[in-house]
């Protein structure tokens, strides 16, 4: 008792203390409402859903919408289910994330440890990346597109969220490495490492953390993005926002809610599985630099 | 043409000049302190020579290779740097061999060197640690270690010491001095600590403000330091520097010096060339052991001066006795053996060495030539 009241900067009554629980655990559950109201009805048959009480658990369980939404449901004209869209997704964030988090550690090294003029004008202009909203690039970003020829390809829906990603990714290994002891880099120069192998030797070594944020942050908007996907990828490259959006809107015969639930926990799995595998970093990463030791 | 030479060497942030003019000359086994308050140039002057920063105008030669421009891997020196800068990532022996490596050395070869550098600074056991899991001391040690094993023409140190408790500081500065004497290398060395510079040097350079105040041995600059900044920079308690008036007494001159309660004690100088001060104004510089009792004054000294006057507070601090009084209207401290009786409040008859007294010009604060 002695060693928990330590920790807590303020002491309260018991009496607080619970209202305070109480409280905290009803906007828990309040939250945590849609996820169970999702999980539920996608393991129920669409009978069960139709005849009301959608808050009860399901008296006959089946995984019938699971499979059905990964392989066999009508995505807009054809009954793929949402398994070419998932890998369509993956092969467009493997690339962006991994491509977007080098580029800005780069960018982060070279803004805080080969210092040039204007770097940090520079540097406010890369934020300013951050704040344009998606809709203001949609019309020009679809006709470079068109002039690279990438319209309508995974590999330009990649390009956009690597050059939307730049700005994040740069603001944040900058942070992180303008605290990162110049010293190092210098000893390293003495010792006779170049540009690259200061960079991968030293740096890159000591960046998990940020890295991490960088990954995690990267993977969730672009994963999650739905606007870009719908506008620059064709029927090919859609990604898994998109087909979700086609699943549920698809309307030939009855609308199946189980299968809809269903696809929709399968296109939020891989964000939610990013975040239990390298949650804990992400707020180590954040306020990593803020306190020293 | 010296080893080491930096020669009419400035710096400058756009218009603003840091140093001035810097031209020191350093012979192959040297061990050059540059020693000032922290923002006297002394850490850019280091890093000129490393090439971390780029001369304004000057050159800086090694072994008459004009350095200027040359990137700091191809100068073949090394540096210790404050923060001891080890690679986080890397274990100690990686940390020592890293420099070899980048420069293309074989692994049997770097192998060898580091397990040679190793057995000298005895951290072999520690090779395959990681630095965060050594102490202040081993970590010093290995930052050293990874210059040695580079076999470079110069030795670059930046405060290498100041991260160090007191104790181990101690410790560390005979090492490196034993390893200086053992092994002939060149060094260039950075601190503010004017002790350290004292005892590790073979050359001090002193710094303010950008200027090399003095360049000279540790005896040199302990005993007629070049002007008032370095009389009271070197040394602790630093010299006491006190107004007094130059009078021409049976040929010498002798320095008038009020007392306390307004009378004055005069002091003879042993040097002559003070006539052309007869009747002037100096500032008088007298180190604090160079004041004593009668029976702890110098016997090889020949000229011991007396004077009595009031002593205002004593500092017993074991092996010494530090006593205050008021000279010249200014705090003057007198450094005695612990036994000397004195009391605060008394009346006391001090012994004055004044073959170690220096005087300054009141104007130019620059030490009267001897």
């Amino acid at each position: 008792m002695a060693i928990a009241s330590q920790d807590t900067a303020i002491r309260t009554g018991r009496v607080t203390r619970t209202l305070i629980y109480l409280v905290l655990l009803l906007f828990a559950l309040f939250y945590l409402l849609p996820l169970y109201v999702m999980v539920v009805n996608s393991v129920k048959p669409l009978e069960e859903i139709t005849g009301g009480g959608m808050m009860n658990l399901p008296r006959v369980w089946t995984l019938e919408p699971w499979s059905k939404a990964w392989s066999s449901a009508q995505i807009g004209v054809e009954p793929t289910g949402l398994r070419p869209y998932f890998w369509n997704s993956i092969a467009m964030v493997v690339p962006a994330v991994a491509i977007s988090t080098v580029l800005g550690a780069l960018n982060g090294y070279v803004l805080t440890k080969w210092r040039f003029k204007y770097d940090t004008i520079l540097f406010g202009l890369m934020l300013f990346a951050c704040f344009i909203p998606f809709q203001i690039v949609l019309i020009p970003m679809a006709r470079m597109l068109g002039l690279m020829g990438l319209a309508g390809t995974t590999w330009g829906l990649a390009l956009v969220h690597v050059v939307y990603g730049i700005g994040f990714t740069t603001l944040y290994f900058r942070n992180y490495y303008a605290v990162f002891p110049t010293e190092l880099v210098r000893a390293a120069q003495i010792d006779g490492a170049g540009f690259f192998q200061i960079f991968w030797r030293i740096l890159l070594p000591s960046s998990g953390p940020i890295a991490v944020v960088s990954i995690i942050w990267q993977f969730t908007n672009i994963w999650n993005d739905f606007l870009f996907g719908a506008s620059f990828a064709d029927a090919n490259s859609q990604p898994m926002t998109v087909a979700l959006n086609n699943l549920v809107q698809s309307s030939t015969g009855v609308k199946e809610y189980n299968v809809h639930f269903a696809g929709a926990i399968l296109a939020a799995l891989p964000t939610l599985l990013v975040y239990i595998v390298a949650g804990r970093y992400f707020v180590r990463g954040l306020m990593s630099g803020s306190v020293k030791g | 043409m010296g080893f080491l030479d930096i020669d009419n060497t400035t710096k400058s942030y756009g218009s603003v000049e840091v140093l001035h003019k810097v031209d020191i000359s350093v012979e192959e086994g040297e061990f050059l302190v540059l020693v000032g308050p922290s923002g006297c140039g002394k850490s850019t002057l280091l890093n000129m020579i490393a090439g971390l920063e780029e001369i304004t105008s000057g050159e800086i030669r090694i072994k008459d290779r004009v350095m200027n421009g040359v990137h700091p891997s191809k100068r073949n020196i090394a540096m210790v740097f404050q923060s001891y800068a080890l690679y986080p990532n890397m274990t100690v022996g990686q940390n020592i061999t890293f420099g070899l490596e980048m420069h293309g050395t074989p692994k049997p070869e770097r192998e060898e060197a580091m397990h040679d550098v190793a057995k000298l600074l005895q951290i072999e056991q520690l090779l395959d640690r990681k630095p965060g899991a050594l102490s202040g001391g081993q970590r010093q040690r290995v930052a050293m270690g990874r210059a040695l094993v580079r076999n470079p023409d110069v030795f670059l140190f930046d405060e290498p010491l100041s991260n160090l408790d007191a104790k181990l500081r101690v410790d560390m500065r005979t090492e490196i001095k034993k390893l200086h004497q053992n092994l002939g290398t060149t060094i260039v060395y950075v601190t503010h600590d004017q002790i350290e510079a004292l005892t590790l040097s073979t050359r001090i350079a002193v710094m303010n403000g950008g200027y090399v105040q003095q360049l000279g041995t540790p005896q040199e600059i302990y005993d007629r330091p070049a002007n008032i900044f370095v009389a009271t920079f070197m040394g602790s308690p630093a010299m006491n520097v006190v107004p007094a008036k130059v009078a021409m007494e049976n040929g010498r001159p002798v320095a008038h010096v009020a007392l306390h309660d307004g009378s004055s004690a005069s002091l003879p100088f042993s040097q002559d060339n003070l006539a052309a001060w007869d009747g002037k104004d100096i500032l008088l510089g007298i180190r604090p052991e160079t004041i004593t009792d009668e029976e702890a004054a110098d016997r090889k000294s020949s000229n011991i001066a007396h004077l009595t006057n009031r002593v205002v507070v004593t500092e017993p601090a074991g092996s010494d006795t530090f006593v205050s009084m008021t000279l010249g209207g200014r705090d003057v401290i007198a450094r005695m053996r612990s036994d000397a009786e004195v009391k605060p409040g008394a009346d006391f008859v001090f012994a004055v060495n004044m073959e170690k007294a220096v005087a300054f010009d009141p104007q130019t604060e620059n030490r009267i030539e001897a």
